[in-house]
């Protein structure tokens, strides 16, 4: 006999549903008068710095159709690679940027905005440099489970090539669907759930 | 305070989530997951940098009634209409350690199965008294709670006579992106819940058991409210040893 490794399994994902708003943008779906603003909605101040920039897209089912209830997160460095997080070690991120948005494809039209500054540069675990980035979180009815992704600049390709994550996608056609379109200030990343042009999904 | 307020933050990968145990993407018997499922598998990464960081929220954006779906959509003096309960439990890690500082933010519909929601077109009433959303955040040992009413169960279309048990949606930020996790708390003893599709997404029955919150008559207020303890557990990490060198060193 050996002593038993005695973790916990992680709780099961379940389908944010087709209601998701109610608990996390109730102001957006309507009951207004509990939370005052909902949460992640403003991402930058006139105190953060950094180049302000709008990113906006839409999250596409395999027939193409834009999905109208999903839920966008995103999570991101300051201007100087810095996360907003206790677990940061290597210095102290900008107090005025979360680094952290959250925005509801729209009921009408499907399309998620942020208001947000463009990342700094933040190194992959053996020192070498990630291109800029901004990490996805996607849910919505009929997902299981969050997925993973993320969105690169186009206006980088020379930090894209050499980006130790892009590296990593095999079907190289494929990294196109990591970095989004337009140019600074305004970037759309479309997410494709399913099809040829299916977004490549992070298991992280 | 205690000690644990004092501990170094953690910044080692987390444990991969293990996908066999969570549902697959593709799950048809719930309808949805068809056209919103990826085909392609997904690409696996060790943890860098920006998935063990997350955002951490502080009490500050608490509001008073944050925890309490009785009464925070309620007008003064009146209350939601059902069967009062308490709601509470811990946030572990899967080393069983505490998740201070947590946020949790739950939805449900109200005790006759009807959500707040313009989509929504179930015939049962709104409560003109219940919103149904909440917020709370984890204390320094991990534990929550919040009041509430007992939600309904719902018909929806997706098979022909398909109804949800009665649930309560969480959404849970850890310490990390990565811990990043949204799912249902089921009550026990609720004969639905073994006939959803949602519920069925999940393969393992072990998997589905922890998401059934049983009665916790310790806990139950008398005269007032009872209680069903819900525990959630979220990915645990490595310890930082050595993942500081670089390669080649």
């Amino acid at each position: 006999m050996v002593q038993a490794l005695g973790y916990l399994k992680e709780t099961a994902s379940q389908t944010a549903g087709p209601y998701v708003h109610i608990g996390l943008t109730p102001n957006f779906c309507g009951i207004g008068g509990v939370y005052d603003a909902d949460l992640g909605t403003t991402m930058v101040s006139e105190r953060t710095l950094g180049e302000r920039i709008t990113l906006s897209g839409r999250v596409l089912d395999g027939t193409g159709t834009p999905l109208r209830d999903a839920l966008v997160e995103i999570w991101q460095a300051d201007a100087a690679g810095l996360y907003n997080s206790p677990s940061e070690m290597r210095g102290a991120a900008d107090p005025s940027f979360s680094g952290w948005g959250r925005c509801p494809t729209g009921a009408e039209d499907g399309v998620f905005r942020f208001e947000t500054i463009k990342p700094g540069r933040v190194p992959f675990k053996d020192g070498r440099p990630m291109a800029p980035h901004i990490t996805f979180w996607i849910v919505a009815r009929g997902i299981n489970i969050g997925l993973h992704t993320r969105m690169y600049f186009p206006d980088e390709a020379e930090a894209n090539a050499a980006d130790p994550l892009l590296l990593r996608v095999e079907h190289r056609h494929r990294v196109a669907t990591l970095v989004a379109t337009g140019g600074a200030p305004s970037y759309v990343f479309d997410i494709h759930l399913q099809g040829e042009k299916e977004t490549v999904f992070l298991d992280i | 305070m205690s000690d644990r307020a004092n501990r170094k933050p953690e910044t080692g990968a987390f444990f991969p989530r293990d996908r066999n145990w969570h549902a697959p993407a593709l799950t048809p018997g719930y309808k949805t997951s068809v056209l919103r499922s990826p085909q392609k598998a997904l690409l696996s990464l060790d943890g860098t940098i920006s998935e063990i960081t997350g955002p951490v929220f502080g009490h500050s954006i608490l509001g008073e009634l944050d925890n309490d779906l009785i009464h925070n959509f309620a007008k003064p003096g009146e209350s939601a209409i059902g069967e009062r309960i308490i709601v509470h439990g811990r946030v572990l890690d899967e080393r069983g350690r505490p998740v201070p500082g947590a946020l949790l933010e739950f939805w449900q519909a109200n005790a006759g199965g009807r959500y707040r929601h313009k989509k929504e077109s179930y015939l049962a009433a709104l409560d003109p008294n219940f919103g149904g959303c909440g917020r709370t955040i984890t204390d320094e040992d991990g534990f929550y709670s919040f009041r509430t009413i007992k939600p309904g169960p719902y018909p929806w279309p997706n098979g022909v006579n398909d109804w949800r048990p009665a649930h309560i949606h969480f959404s849970v930020f850890g310490h990390g992106f990565a811990q990043r996790l949204i799912t249902q708390m089921y009550f026990e003893g609720d004969p639905m819940i073994w006939k959803c599709p949602i519920v069925n997404t999940i393969a393992d029955r072990r998997a589905i058991e922890q998401l059934i919150a049983p009665l916790d008559w310790a806990n139950t207020i008398p005269m007032d409210a009872r209680a069903y303890k819900f525990d959630i557990v979220l990915r645990g990490r490595r310890s930082t040893m050595f993942e500081n060198r670089m390669e080649g060193n």
